[in-house]
């Protein structure tokens, strides 16, 4: 396995690297730059900002020593935030989304699981169909929408949270539940799919002619054949949760690093973006990975390759 | 589709879809929306006629869905709105399909290094951020409604492609295509008889679920004001201006919003009921 690992871990760094190149060409050639903004500029201090920030240098040398600092784990300076370093800005908004992320995926699990596992073990009965409608709704009735209808209920209408703000424990109860959903209805469907697929198989027969109890079946034998799918899709969904989401951010105010994804796009703050295009790409590659293993685990009969 | 006595495997899938009735409430549901939002907007009020006297109404016998803030008629602008949000969802899920299609078939075909390689280029995509692919698009190219769906489509092809290069790499080696060479058919006739019939069924159902998640992008980007451009609207449009009012202004969110959902609720169930009835497995990955 170790083996593996480190293969593994070797063919991803030219993919991040073509993946840092891409965006770092692809952002300097989107007409605007960082110091093109409301308020003009004298010629003169954006040739001193410029020069300050070494982006009047050919473009060639700017990506050699933008690669060559990253090497030394500094991502640069921001050029929106000017006191601020791009590691300090993801430092310090990371952990907000990645608590909401950890939150919300609590949520997707909770809901999620039972829901789907309900639906596969009652196949075409009407519990089926309740826990598979409810899954619906959770993937047809979009962030965008049902965080503004909470805020609306249960905010403005009931009183019973603030309508947005990231302070006390309270205030981490709709966001998590809004983000949620849509996992939560994701997950339901995919355990719901992998179980149906494995209550069919033999050896749950087998499980079943040996005297096991149904919840036995269905808890110990079935369940985990059953993850699989929910697993694959497991992985790129966390990478996405726990590097923020910016309608969530955006609708409840939080200060994650969710926002930062659009708004350093356009401010045009390269190096944010490239930070936070990093930041992604590394825990999508991560997670990628964590999940091949997790799948060996799940299904022995696999083998690391 | 063919249609031949005895049966066709489209005709019995036609059978299975049939008997799935709430895939049969999906699709009808989905033709009456798409009719009215075709066919509204023309006998309706004015959809960008403004009426600052009336400000914004709640729902009444004259304006059926109430007013908005400009005191333009809400349940004409959803019509129309529906109407750019559902072309929007049709063209870019088509050039998506084109791409993913070719993309994929293409791979499979080769096999090998070429595979290989294509393929890392698609993992590759995978690991970038989409918004900011789009959103450089869109920056790069203008806010033009023609590039939104080229935008969109250049996004949501990934997996189109991974889903046909699977199919094709499996059917490739199946037993009956090795015995339709064995019977003497030409590479052509293997291709277009064989191998594209049993393409198809996860590449229909795979699209049906595109389009959903296209409609999605599309009221994201409206979300982030990157999408459709003003006096035209979109149910993205509407949801966002929904939710900017709707602490005095309730209806500008629900109703734009419950038909938006309406219809990815529609686009879902049918495309789970074609998956049944067409018994696509691949289709999930």
């Amino acid at each position: 396995m170790l083996r593996f690992v480190i293969q593994r871990l070797l063919q991803t760094i030219p993919v991040v690297w073509v993946i840092i190149t891409a965006t770092f060409f692809m952002i300097r050639f989107v007409p605007g730059g960082p110091f093109t903004a409301e308020k003009a500029v004298t010629p003169e201090i954006m040739r001193n900002l410029e020069a300050h920030y070494g982006l009047n240098r050919p473009l060639y040398r700017q990506y050699l020593d933008y690669t060559w600092s990253l090497l030394r784990g500094d991502l640069g300076p921001s050029f929106k935030y000017p006191t601020r370093s791009v590691n300090e800005i993801i430092a310090d908004k990371l952990p907000v989304s990645a608590e909401l992320g950890i939150l919300s995926l609590a949520v997707a699990l909770g809901a999620g699981l039972p829901l789907g596992i309900l639906a596969a073990v009652r196949r075409n009965t009407w519990i089926d169909y309740i826990c598979s409608s409810v899954a619906m709704i959770g993937i047809c009735v979009p962030t965008f929408v049902l965080g503004p209808l909470l805020i609306l209920v249960f905010a403005i209408h009931f009183g019973s949270f603030n309508a947005s703000g990231w302070y006390g424990p309270i205030d981490r109860v709709l966001p998590s539940l809004t983000l949620g959903s849509v996992y939560a209805a994701y997950v339901a469907r995919l355990t719901r799919g992998g179980m149906l697929e494995v209550l069919s198989q033999d050896y749950i027969r087998t499980a079943r002619a040996k005297g096991a109890s149904e919840v036995r079946v269905v808890m110990r034998h079935a369940l985990r054949g059953g993850l699989t799918p929910v697993v694959s899709f497991l992985g790129p969904a966390i990478a996405g949760i726990v590097t923020g989401s910016f309608v969530i951010e955006t609708i409840y105010q939080i200060p994650g690093i969710g926002r930062e994804f659009i708004n350093s796009a356009t401010n045009r703050d390269y190096t944010l973006v490239l930070g936070t295009v990093i930041l992604y790409a590394a825990f999508i590659i991560a997670m990628n990975l964590v999940v091949d293993i997790a799948l060996v685990w799940l299904n022995p009969r696999l083998k690391f390759e | 589709m063919e249609t031949e006595t005895g049966h066709s495997p489209w005709s019995d899938a036609w059978h299975r879809l049939r008997r799935n009735r709430l895939a049969v409430a999906g699709g009808v549901l989905l033709i009456a929306l798409a009719l009215a939002c075709a066919a509204g907007p023309l006998f309706s009020q004015s959809y960008e006629e403004q009426n600052l006297d009336l400000g914004a109404t709640p729902p009444s016998a004259m304006h059926w869905l109430g007013t908005d803030t400009l005191g333009r008629d809400l349940f004409a602008r959803t019509l129309y709105g529906g109407r750019i949000s559902i072309v929007v969802g049709l063209v870019a899920t088509f050039v998506a399909l084109v791409i993913g299609v070719t993309y994929g078939a293409v791979a499979g075909f080769a096999g090998g290094k070429i595979d290989a390689l294509m393929m890392r280029v698609v993992d590759i995509l995978y690991a970038l951020p989409f918004a900011i692919f789009v959103i450089l698009l869109m920056v790069f190219l203008g806010r033009n409604i023609f590039l939104l769906f080229f935008a969109i489509g250049a996004v949501e092809w990934l997996t189109m492609a991974r889903i046909v290069r699977g199919q094709v790499l499996s059917i490739k080696r199946m037993d009956f295509i090795e015995a339709a060479r064995a019977l003497g058919l030409g590479r052509r006739r293997i291709i277009f008889r064989h191998v594209i019939p049993n393409v198809l069924g996860p590449v229909i159902v795979y699209t049906t679920l595109t389009i959903p998640s296209v409609m999605l992008l599309e009221a994201f980007l409206s979300f982030l004001g990157l999408g459709v451009q003003a006096p035209m609207s979109s149910w993205g449009v509407l949801i966002k201006d929904g939710s900017e009012k709707m602490e005095e202004f309730w209806w500008l969110l629900v109703f734009p919003g419950a038909l938006f959902s309406m219809t990815l609720f529609s686009l879902n169930f049918l495309g789970d009921g074609l998956r049944d009835a067409l018994d696509v497995r691949a289709a999930r990955d």
